[in-house]
């Protein structure tokens, strides 16, 4: 599996020497690399010229590059071309691994999609991609910086991974402290994808989280005191302390959950986005362009409830983006050595929808390929699934000492760190000052302490809460003959204590 | 969370010394030769390399086994045995069980581990609708005992709602499984070599409670203890208090407790819930004429009320008060809220207290 457990295929996006990775750092080497992945399998391109061109008008059916066409016809990104020079790092990657299996079910895929005459409709689409990604390679070939973002959003990006980094480390303090308790699983290292997503969408639109919620409820707009104080377990957390660090909701802000169980997310997700369909096509409110976004790691990626979903989700065209967060570890059980082909995009095709494949450690990256999954599922074109590949710097909660993993990896992921990485385009590309990154810095350090004080603060739940929200009445069945709560009968702990 | 510590470590060593005498027909035929001191996953640890050492077609696998399990509880199987027979598993329970399914009824040992009993549910479907109906459904031909399926079941103090369920009831409920439930490391080794060669697929709960904290003189070789056959491991004469794995821990508290105001518990482990050993319990019964459950998992539909059921219909005109039930609460199980939820020591005593004077 090689020394730092990736296997070549993972090399054009690791590769410190490939000439690429120096590049990638706008939308079309964003998309390349993302071709590159998609395309390999077919070994090479049937042309060589720059610029992209729809390709069904000028090539014969039955060459490679239909195939590649149709089988990801959904898939905007992927029918772009490419210099032949990309090719050549990753051609030579075991063809005979890829080529011929995939090849024979990219051609099972293509039968499905011609019979649904989804042919005008692939032309449309890749003809509006083409556009983009054309403009922006004239624009890159003239020398001039693309800029991706503006001042005020690259501020805001910051901004919100500095918090979600800088409030972990503080979860991270009060855990050892023991002021919180419980499974705490932190989110370092891993920003880039919650801001990169979470920053595009709209308060109405939906978020369908894992264990490792925190940072993705703080990018949601759940404030960071509520965030704290349910950590901490007090009323004022966001479910009042009764979920703690895994199970964050908010109905304001449309965050569904924290899901302690892998999986277990996915298919809420999936009856959410079909609800905002629901919503716009039948009930007719033509503005409910609602989107979800659902996430979870590579070890959901192995199981059942995953490509229910996908099945689900592609069948119905659900507005929702599967948003895979490979870190690369399930606890102690590497991804490589657990999945028969690691390479988790390749599993949207096999269901219908686009999938695309993003370095997770570089927020533009992933906002970009957001925004069109997102465009997408907004525009009622179906689900997106997106493979981020990122990194946990921290073990996988705070009780695992996190001795399994190689620290030569840990040092390149931590080389990659998408803060630094923002901070450096920010400042290169005089979007932003050094002076005010730092007064950032310090706001944010100032935030994250207030939302400390403030769950110190609150007070601890009162026992009534305990029987609460068993059933739809809140007060729950724990309602005494005499009227009152039980619990709150001194009586309460002694006897059977029945409710 | 000290003092527990101090307590359970003395509770069990208690136990298993006071553990010695029995009413039942169980023996404990455990002989104190070359034993060592050790905690719970590491007499679970022993009891696994036993196995896949005495049968060279069994198997271990699971989430994270390889490396030693998140409990260590697999540590040195994967170094000692190889990759081919200890191996993770991606992370799919309901492939996990079918798995081992497919592997028992093809002669094979399979040991499958869920990582914790809160993941227990996509299984479940497995293990009810086939492991549990395997060899009734194809008449003999073909079975699953070979599969044991281990699981970490229990409160551990900051588990909260996906870390600390006690599912037995739910499999209880199901007939051609068994289940079982150690309450100490000696306990747990002799069990768990019984369930992984007992000829019919066994769900074996683990208390996690006790991985560290219960330490114990276990023997080091080879034993096994028998399935379904409870053990009075406390002699009483007013009450009969009925409990299994780390519950025990705590009415064995309460029961010295009580013992201060002259109340005589007699306290059974069951060790196996399905099937249960009945004669036990009642003839402590009829002894006692009172009897107290108590378990973590939920009060209603819990594996106490079984119980109640058939004592009442056994013994009812020998009871001299109501079963009584001491248990968690009818809410899930709660992240804050926890000490509230459990049956605690005090409940508990109250319990006997009531029962005894009614």
């Amino acid at each position: 599996m090689g020394r730092m457990g990736f296997s070549p295929k993972h090399a054009c996006l690791t590769d410190e020497k490939d000439p690429n990775r120096q590049k990638i750092t706008n939308l079309t080497s964003c998309l390349l690399v993302s071709c590159q992945l998609n395309l390999h399998c077919e070994v090479r391109p049937p042309f060589s010229s720059k610029f992209p061109l729809p390709f069904f008008p000028s090539l014969p059916i039955g060459t490679k590059a239909t195939k590649m066409s149709t089988a990801f016809s959904a898939a905007n990104f992927s029918t772009q071309s490419f210099p032949l020079n990309h090719t050549s790092t990753t051609s030579h990657d075991s063809p005979l691994v890829f080529a011929k299996p995939t090849s024979q079910f990219l051609r099972s895929t293509r039968k499905l999609r011609l019979s649904s005459s989804s042919k005008l409709n692939l032309n449309r689409r890749s003809g509006t991609v083409v556009a983009v990604s054309d403009v922006v390679k004239q624009k890159k070939s003239k020398s001039t910086p693309t800029l991706l973002i503006t001042k005020e959003e690259g501020l805001e990006l910051y901004e919100d991974m500095v918090l979600g980094r800088a409030f972990e480390d503080m979860c991270a303090q009060m855990y050892y402290r023991g002021k919180m308790f419980g499974f705490v699983h932190l989110y370092n290292g891993q920003e880039a994808v919650s801001t990169g997503f979470i920053k595009l969408l709209k308060q109405q639109d939906s978020v369908v989280s894992t264990y490792r919620d925190h940072v993705h409820a703080l990018s949601k707009g759940v404030p960071a005191r509520a965030v704290m104080s349910e950590l901490f377990g007090k009323t004022t957390g966001c479910c009042r302390g009764q979920g703690g660090s895994m199970h964050m909701f908010s109905r304001e802000h449309n965050l569904l959950g924290g899901f302690a169980f892998i999986g277990e997310g996915i298919p809420v997700a999936t009856g959410a986005a079909f609800t905002s369909k629901y919503k716009r096509e039948v009930l007719k409110e033509a503005d409910c362009d609602h989107v979800t976004l659902a996430f979870f790691g590579d070890g959901t990626c192995n199981n059942g409830q995953f490509f229910e979903c996908l099945n689900m989700a592609a069948l119905w065209k659900l507005p929702i983006v599967f948003v895979v967060e490979n870190n690369l570890w399930a606890i102690g059980m590497s991804h490589l050595r657990s999945t028969s082909d690691p390479q988790i995009y390749k599993k949207g095709p096999a269901f219908g929808m686009p999938g695309i494949h993003v370095d997770g450690m570089d927020v533009l990256k992933v906002r970009e390929v957001a925004k069109e999954a997102i465009g997408r599922a907004r525009r009622g074109e179906g689900p997106t699934l997106v493979e981020c590949e990122t990194y946990r710097f921290r073990g996988h909660s705070l009780a695992d000492p996190d001795e399994l993993r190689d620290p030569a990896e840990k040092a390149h992921y931590a080389a990659r760190d998408p803060i630094t990485a923002l901070k450096k385009y920010l400042t290169e590309n005089n979007l932003a000052s050094d002076a005010e990154l730092k007064a950032i810095d310090k706001k944010i350090d100032e935030v994250v302490e207030d939302a400390v004080e403030f769950a110190d603060e609150s007070p601890v739940p009162p026992r009534s809460q305990l029987l609460e929200n068993v059933f739809a009445d809140p007060k729950g069945f724990g309602i005494g003959p005499d009227g009152r709560y039980r619990c709150e009968d001194p009586k309460f702990t002694e006897g059977t204590a029945h409710v | 969370m000290a003092l527990r510590n101090i307590i359970g470590k003395r509770i069990g060593n208690g136990i298993g010394l006071v553990g010695r005498r029995s009413l039942s027909t169980a023996t404990c035929d455990v002989e104190n030769r070359n034993s060592k001191s050790m905690n719970l996953y590491s007499a679970i640890n022993q009891a696994l390399h036993l196995a896949l050492e005495t049968d060279p077609r069994a198997f271990v696998f699971g989430e994270d086994v390889s490396f030693g399990g998140v409990f260590r509880c697999t540590t040195g199987l994967a170094d000692r045995f190889g990759k081919a027979r200890v191996f993770n598993t991606p992370l799919c329970e309901q492939g996990i069980v079918g798995f081992g399914i497919g592997l028992a009824a093809m002669g094979n040992r399979a040991i499958a581990e869920i990582q914790f009993a809160d993941y227990i549910y996509p299984a479940f479907d497995q293990i009810v609708n086939e492991a549990a109906k395997f060899r009734y459904r194809s008449g003999n031909q073909f079975n699953c005992g070979g599969l044991t399926i281990r699981a970490p079941y229990g409160a551990v103090g900051h588990g909260g709602h996906y870390h600390s369920q006690s599912p037995e009831a739910f499999f209880c409920h199901v007939p051609g499984i068994k289940v079982v439930i150690p309450r100490s490391p000696r306990q747990a080794k002799g069990l768990l070599l019984s369930c992984i060669r007992d000829p019919n697929p066994v769900v074996f709960f683990e208390p996690k409670w006790l991985y560290r904290l219960a330490v114990e003189e276990v023997p080091e070789h080879d034993y096994m203890l028998p399935l379904s056959e409870a053990e009075v491991i406390r002699q009483g004469s007013d009450i009969t208090l009925v409990g299994w794995g780390a519950q025990l821990t705590i009415m064995e508290q309460a029961c010295i407790e009580a013992e201060k105001d002259g109340i005589s518990c007699e306290l059974i482990d069951l060790k196996t819930l399905m099937p249960w050993d009945k004669e036990t319990v009642e003839a402590s019964v009829r002894k006692t004429g009172r009897v107290l459950i108590s378990h973590e998992a939920p009060v209603t539909g819990g594996f106490g009320a079984e119980i109640s059921a058939s004592i009442v219909e056994r013994c009812f005109l020998r009871l001299e008060a109501p079963v009584a039930r001491v248990c968690g609460l009818d809410t899930p199980f709660p992240l804050v809220f926890e000490p509230f939820y459990m049956p605690s020591k005090n409940k508990v005593l109250d319990a006997i207290k009531a029962t005894v004077d009614y």
